[in-house]
């Protein structure tokens, strides 16, 4: 095989492998998979914010 | 308190940077062989020389192994940003958006588009289009790194941008201040100068092999003698923008500094530690001595971070207990600042909810005074602001010590090639073999001080990592983790196959 073909094959195993298999099936877009538009989004990263401070703070 | 998993969060960093190690080992090729491809195809095409035509299209060959290997492995890393770093990706996506679509639309299509004219053109364009494409190939890689670098060195020096309190995002004022962010312009010359620093080597390296085997002599000697004055005059920059990376990180980053060099006491002025083995039972606020059999250069280190002699220099205990006398604020002081801020944010959102826009507006100035403590809002102890000591330290003196011999190997390889003695002195060749690894190991070290020495930050001071990731199972991570693994080693290895046989091969005139 030429070095053009070799590398030619090399590239489409490699998107097919990572767009086809690994995108598709492992790794989803978790916050657009879960909620429908940015102000859900934006509402549940603020949450997530908030309720991850360590447990002994003290208030302003 | 929502729960997170130190063993998703380590495997989730375990896994980015798994795949950015990997991906680091074509970016530097490719930026460097295409600057060099550029010099040897501008010399074919001053002198006429054929010679030259062929030394562009061997190297050009090998170019093109690691350009069609190395890409799309960026986009592994896209696809962890909305899988284990959603929180993050959601936090800096109106940043990083603009840096990467430019990269994406600009800089890759123009190296893109200019490669496909610089490997199958030869005969179809004119030797002027033809050199014009290669260098816009070099350029449009430059370009491509330039962007991804600014994205980068925001997450080390975050600026020009404000944190939207509804949506929980950073979003871009100064798309200008990104980019001319001294910590940017810093990362770009030393990234790139270094790429093509490791370039270089990778051509005295081949070119070694075939004077040992003495094959190809001349195609040899001239692509040293140019690969030794473009690394020789890459590593006085990389020196040089390193001594500006160490300036920038006294100033944005002064914990990553203490630890890269093991100052836990601060000094004045500070001495830089050229070699000492680290005592494994030293721990900050303790009496115990940092070094054993060190090695001190007095002054340096006032010089290196203040760029004045007698500078005074904070050390880890400085910067993590506080020093009144020289103004320095310890991180339970933060700490207690950025819980404040978190406890007017959400005040702030609670306000929002109730329709009661005074007390919002109040509770918003308020968070916005003392926003820049956010992050430390999040960690448990003081001691968590402080990276990994060990790491740092002989990962920082082992690419310095290896940044300060690729310069002396070049002129070595200059003088030598020059007289045309170089194929007389067999251990050079030899040891010549050993550059590739030298030269990958000092690149990647220059990452892992990048990035360890951010820890424990995702983005420095405002977001730790804990909380820039996915709430997932430390199972789920792990197991995409092997797949990776077990991909990228199939790939290295088809690499390496492919790129040795091409080097066998040679040049192509000459293996008929």
């Amino acid at each position: 095989m030429t070095l053009g073909k070799t590398l030619w094959t090399v590239i489409l195993i490699k998107i097919i492998v990572l767009l086809g298999v690994l995108k598709l099936f492992f790794f989803p877009d978790l916050l657009k998979t879960r909620f429908d538009n940015d102000s859900d989004r934006g509402a549940f990263v603020l949450r997530h914010l908030m309720e991850s401070q360590p447990p002994a703070r003290s208030q302003p | 308190m929502e729960a997170f998993d130190p063993a998703a969060v380590g495997w989730a960093r375990a896994q980015f940077a798994l795949t950015a190690m990997y991906h680091w080992m074509f970016v530097p090729l490719t930026l460097g062989l295409s600057c060099l491809l550029a010099f040897f195809e501008t010399f074919y095409f001053r002198t006429g020389n054929p010679e030259w035509k062929r030394i562009t299209r061997f190297w050009m060959r090998l170019f093109a192994v690691n350009f069609a290997i190395g890409i799309a492995t960026g986009l592994i890393l896209e696809f962890q940003f909305g899988t284990n770093w959603s929180h993050y990706s959601w936090m800096v996506g109106d940043i990083f958006g603009a840096p990467l679509a430019i990269e994406v639309l600009f800089a890759f299509f123009l190296e893109a588009t200019f490669f496909a004219v610089m490997f199958f053109g030869w005969e179809r364009v004119s030797p002027r289009f033809h050199l014009f494409s290669t260098w816009m190939v070099a350029i449009g890689s430059s370009l491509s790194a330039l962007w991804i670098l600014v994205a980068n060195a925001w997450m080390q020096h975050p600026v020009g941008m404000t944190f939207n309190p509804d949506l929980a995002r950073f979003e871009m004022q100064d798309i200008g201040a990104l980019i001319t962010s001294p910590a940017a312009v810093t990362h770009f010359l030393h990234a790139t100068s270094s790429s093509f620093v490791l370039s270089a080597l990778f051509v005295l390296s081949v070119c070694s092999w075939y004077l040992l085997k003495g094959r190809h002599p001349r195609l040899a000697v001239r692509s040293i003698l140019v690969a030794s004055v473009f690394g020789l005059l890459s590593s006085l920059l990389v020196i040089l923008s390193g001594d500006q990376a160490a300036y920038d990180a006294a100033r944005f980053q002064p914990m990553k500094l203490a630890a890269m060099e093991g100052l836990y006491q601060g000094e004045q002025p500070a001495g830089l530690v050229v070699f000492g083995l680290l005592n494994p039972d030293k721990q900050p606020g303790d009496d115990r001595p940092t070094f054993r059999h060190p090695l001190h250069l007095p002054f340096l280190l006032s010089l290196l971070a203040n760029h004045r002699l007698d500078s005074f220099v904070p050390g880890i205990d400085d910067l993590l207990y506080g020093n009144p006398e020289q103004g320095i604020e310890g991180v339970a002081e933060k700490m207690a600042r950025g819980r404040e801020a978190l406890a007017f944010l959400s005040r702030y959102r609670q306000a929002r909810q109730h329709g009661d826009a005074e007390a919002a507006a109040l509770n918003l100035e308020a968070f916005r005074q003392i926003e820049d403590r956010l992050g430390f809002a999040y960690l448990n102890h003081p001691e968590e602001a402080v990276p990994h000591v060990p790491t740092l330290f002989y990962g920082f003196h082992v690419m310095v010590a290896l940044g300060f011999l690729f310069p002396l190997i070049f002129l070595l390889y200059l003088a030598l090639a020059y007289r045309g003695r170089l194929s007389r002195h067999r251990w050079l060749l030899r040891f010549g073999l050993l550059l590739v690894p030298l030269g990958f190991a000092a690149s990647q070290l220059g990452w892992v001080v990048t990035e360890m020495g951010r820890q424990p930050w995702a983005i420095q001071n405002i977001l730790p990592v804990h909380v820039a990731q996915s709430s997932l199972a430390a199972t789920t991570v792990q197991s995409t983790f092997f797949i990776f693994l077990a991909l990228l080693t199939l790939l290295f290895i088809a690499e390496l196959r492919i790129m040795l046989n091409q080097i066998r091969i040679g040049p192509e005139e000459e293996k008929r």
